[in-house]
């Protein structure tokens, strides 16, 4: 088991967004997060990685639990959120270079074919369309060689054939041994994938928090 | 290390490419202390001993002026969040920013301070004493600034009240600092002075990563 989440809470400014989710990944297999707006996939994805803090439960990667070794754990794994970290006054081989350096991984070039940014490579990213901008933020994800992928809506305006290039290059990183995890509303035609819905958090359905000002005032 | 490296490299690739504004503190710090003969009257010995502290204080805000920026796009177009995620510690990438942001807006002051000091009438046995205070001094507002810019990360209007909270932090460096140059064109010993905003600048370069860190982390919740 490469991730294991168990009933995780998360809270935002005091509002319950995550109540009692839990869910296995195993190396090889991708997890698809779904749900309406709103339900908490995106935060569910930054709390894996320790971007937001969790209210509750536990978070393992590979037997190591995160609230114990943070560090560890946060090293397996690479976030591709809704911005896609890309500096305009940089091409794009600027871009992805910048990142191979800063991940220890040294060549950006196979990244570049993988999601046919070769022909674009010296253009400044500022030029580049919001397809072609995704596409070198999903690139990123080759030259961070981690075993746990976090994807928030990485097909949001890919076209057809980069949705393909993106289901491809998940295929080649779970045959490698890797997971995803992939909160998206589109089919990206994965095979050894699972389905985790999420469903918002009603507030009724959560107990009010405790206050102590009100504790034997008799409601 | 080569991680280290490769921020730097970044930083000061977009700091000169176009939007970066390498340019604009210099130019900034160039107005503000030619405004000040304006202000004053242009009698040269009226100058003369206005020359220390004016000098500091354009310092300040030009370092000042693009330090809202330190944070502010790398957390805007989502950067901040993979930095966060690297193999390389927080406090090291808040040090590499910052002295990345030294090199762009402190170093070119003590190209052009000795000219301006001219400009004011500074004494001449005190020039060499402005470029040593300077060098000295200005590495610290870069780093004291990081914290100000972690803090105010996010916020709306955020480099007005980033201007509020850093300043004031930027008094002890500016006593000492124009101290030491008064002290020289004084005809006294500045190295007191001078020994001290050394030890105040080490004593920021070794504080502020770690108070800038550990800021972010809470800014990024």
């Amino acid at each position: 088991m490469v991730l294991t989440v168990s009933n995780l809470d998360c809270d935002r400014s005091g509002r319950p967004v995550l109540r009692g989710v839990g869910f296995d990944l195993e190396p090889g297999r991708v997890l698809f997060l779904r749900g309406p707006n709103g339900c908490g996939k995106s935060t569910l994805l930054r709390c894996v990685c320790g971007l937001l803090p969790i209210s509750g439960g536990e978070i393992e990667v590979a037997g190591v639990r995160m609230a114990r070794e943070p560090d560890a754990c946060v090293e397996r794994m690479a976030y591709a959120g809704h911005l896609d970290a890309i500096k305009p006054q940089l091409t794009v081989a600027e871009n992805l270079e910048f990142w191979a350096g800063l991940f220890g991984t040294g060549d950006a070039g196979a990244a570049l074919e993988a999601f046919d940014l070769r022909g674009i490579a010296d253009r400044p990213a500022h030029f580049c369309s919001a397809g072609q901008k995704r596409r070198l933020g999903l690139a990123r994800l080759l030259v961070a060689r981690r075993e746990i992928w976090l994807l928030d809506e990485p097909t949001v305006s890919l076209d057809t054939d980069a949705a393909a290039l993106l289901a491809g290059a998940v295929r080649v990183h779970c045959e490698a041994g890797g997971a995803a995890l992939i909160a998206t509303h589109d089919d990206l035609a994965l095979p050894h994938s699972d389905v985790l819905r999420l469903e918002p958090v009603r507030m009724a359905t959560v107990a009010p928090a405790s206050n102590p000002f009100l504790e034997g005032a008799g409601f | 290390m080569s991680a280290l490296r490769t921020v730097l490299g970044r930083e000061l690739r977009l700091a000169v490419r176009s939007g970066g504004g390498a340019g604009l503190g210099l130019a900034f710090f160039l107005i503000i202390v030619l405004l000040v003969p304006f202000g004053t009257g242009p009698e040269p010995e009226r100058l003369a001993t206005v020359a220390a502290g004016t000098l500091w204080i354009a310092a300040l805000l030009s370092c000042l002026l693009s330090l809202d920026r330190l944070f502010q796009t790398d957390y805007e177009d989502g950067t901040l969040d993979v930095l966060v995620l690297s193999p390389v510690p927080l406090e090291a990438l808040v040090a590499v920013k910052a002295f990345a942001h030294w090199l762009t807006t402190g170093l070119p002051l003590l190209v052009v301070a000795p000219v301006l000091g001219v400009t004011l009438n500074l004494a001449v046995e005190a020039q060499p004493w402005l470029v040593l205070s300077l060098a000295l001094g200005t590495p610290g507002l870069s780093f004291l600034g990081a914290i100000g810019g972690a803090l105010t990360l996010g916020l709306r209007r955020g480099g007005l009240l980033l201007s509020i909270l850093v300043l004031p932090l930027y008094i002890p460096t500016l006593i000492l600092g124009a101290m030491a140059v008064g002290q020289a064109a004084d005809g006294q010993d500045p190295s007191t002075s001078l020994f001290l905003l050394a030890g105040l600048t080490v004593f920021i370069l070794a504080m502020a990563p770690f108070a800038a860190a550990a800021a972010l982390r809470v800014s990024l919740r």
